[in-house]
């Protein structure tokens, strides 16, 4: 199971990988395993303003559903419009092509708050 | 916990193990979307052995049966096999079963996991007056479901029966991979063809390793029970416990095709009452208009916030891409086309009424 050392991460199993003043989000490996095949990755909360840990969206996969929590507060630029048609890069490539929104984010002290790659593999066990 | 013979292999296989009917057991091997396809296309083995069996022998045995289950199990003959369900006393459900003849005074009835010991119990109680002879088999049999349109092709080499040549909802007891005595049944929860196989829990395992030697050259693997799950709501049959309960009646549940007032069972004369005067809530097959997956659970509403019933069965279906369910509604909205809107987190989302099944081969 892959947990790159250059991205941060939630106890919620969301990863962040900070460029400049955005943060590109997604779900870790270890989730979308547990998960299993994703089917829906809905989000529909573009150009809204959140605070940290706030549901976002849900990704659904066959048997669950799983909300999304916003790992830092800060306005939802984007969406990964790649998920509409193409759920499964969830699966098949994470913490590629399987990202999910970009945050502008308000507080970057929020980020120190986060779990690096050692912290996470604790939680994940 | 209970479990089936077959529970290390299926873990060092990689299957994700859970917890069901209180057995625990292969939820999926490789990832639910593959193994439903497999099935669709080509074959693939589930392990069912959690299921339950009962064996009914003698004189009484028929009368029993008539007495308890829905359908006419008089109209079988030897080697055939029968949809039906057990009805209680109250309007609603025991469970759901397959029963198998096998002579005029031995039949095997095949029932949920679940609902091994409340069948048990259920049957016996009417059979206090009847006296047939009762066996539960459940604990010493195993059950492998081998599903898909090469199924025939890939087990041929495994039996001397002819395997393409039994009819649906029919059966040979023959000589099946080294095994001298072993049921091969047309029967399936998939609806893409293929056969079960029953025998004993000593014999599973060589049946198992001969399966997959025989099916390598097809592409044949193990499929876990949520595959098992999409594959048999994409035809819309009933699961228990989800779609048909202790509460809900087989003509409200679209099974009136295996509840046959020819002759008398358990609440007949209230369900027939009930067939005269119409049923006010149906079970209907409905797909999403807009986007999103129905759960079992959901509320069904009229699109203004008003709630007309519940979702007992949902997902996405993997062969259509598409949001299915199945779910009671008031009959006046249970026929074709009829718009319901199924509330998904405080959203009312649009669908249709439609024809069972979702998946047309």
């Amino acid at each position: 199971m892959s947990i790159p050392a250059n991205l941060k991460y939630t106890k919620d199993h969301e990863w962040v990988r900070v460029e400049g003043d955005t943060a590109v989000v997604g779900i870790t490996d270890f989730a979308q395993g547990e998960l299993g095949d994703i089917v829906y990755v809905e989000v529909e909360t573009e150009g809204e303003t959140l605070d940290q840990h706030e549901v976002f969206g849900t990704v659904e996969a066959v048997k669950t559903v799983s909300d999304l929590f916003l790992p830092v507060s800060g306005e939802i630029v984007e969406f990964n419009t790649n998920l509409e048609g193409n759920p499964e890069l969830v699966n098949s490539d994470p913490y590629g092509e399987g990202w999910i929104i970009k945050i502008k984010f308000s507080d970057a002290s929020e980020l120190d708050g986060l779990l690096d790659a050692d912290g996470y593999k604790a939680v994940i066990g | 916990m209970k479990y089936v013979t077959l529970n290390d292999k299926h873990i060092a296989l990689g299957a994700k193990m859970v917890s069901f009917a209180g057995f625990n057991m292969p939820v999926q091997y490789e990832g639910v979307n593959s193994e439903h396809e497999t099935v669709r296309n080509g074959v693939g083995v589930f392990d069912v052995s959690h299921m339950g069996e009962f064996l009914i022998t003698g004189d009484k045995a028929l009368e029993l049966i008539q007495k308890v289950v829905s359908n006419d199990a008089s109209k079988l003959t030897d080697g055939k096999a029968q949809y039906a369900c057990m009805p209680n006393e109250t309007g609603g459900i025991v469970d759901d079963l397959i029963i198998y003849r096998f002579s005029a005074e031995k039949y095997l009835l095949v029932v949920n996991a679940s609902n091994i010991e409340k069948d048990w119990n259920w049957i016996s109680k009417y059979n206090e007056a009847i006296g047939a002879e009762m066996r539960n088999l459940s604990d010493d049999y195993s059950l492998l479901a081998i599903q898909g349109p090469k199924a025939a092709e890939a087990m041929q080499s495994l039996t001397s029966v002819k395997l393409d040549e039994i009819p649906y909802y029919s059966f040979e007891v023959g000589p099946f991979a080294g095994v001298d005595y072993v049921i091969i049944s047309a029967t399936g929860y998939t609806g893409s063809g293929g056969f079960e196989v029953y025998c004993k829990n000593s014999e599973v395992e060589q049946i198992w390793n001969k399966v997959f030697e025989a099916g390598a050259p097809f592409g044949i693997k193990p499929i876990g029970l949520a595959a098992r799950d999409t594959l048999r709501l994409e035809m819309g049959f009933c699961l228990y416990g989800n779609d048909i309960d202790d509460t809900t009646s087989p003509l409200e549940a679209g099974l009136g095709w295996v509840t046959k007032f020819t002759k008398d069972f358990v609440n007949s004369d209230q369900l027939q009452k009930q067939k005269e005067e119409g049923v006010s809530r149906k079970l209907v097959a409905f797909e999403l208009v807009d986007r999103g997956i129905p759960r079992h659970d959901y509320e069904i509403t009229d699109g203004n916030g008003k709630v007309i019933g519940k979702v007992t069965s949902g997902t996405m279906s993997p062969s259509l891409k598409l949001g299915i369910g199945l779910g009671y509604v008031p009959t006046e909205l249970a026929a074709l086309d009829s718009e319901i809107f199924i509330k998904i987190r405080d959203k009312e989302l649009k669908a249709k009424v439609v024809k069972a099944p979702f998946y047309k081969k």
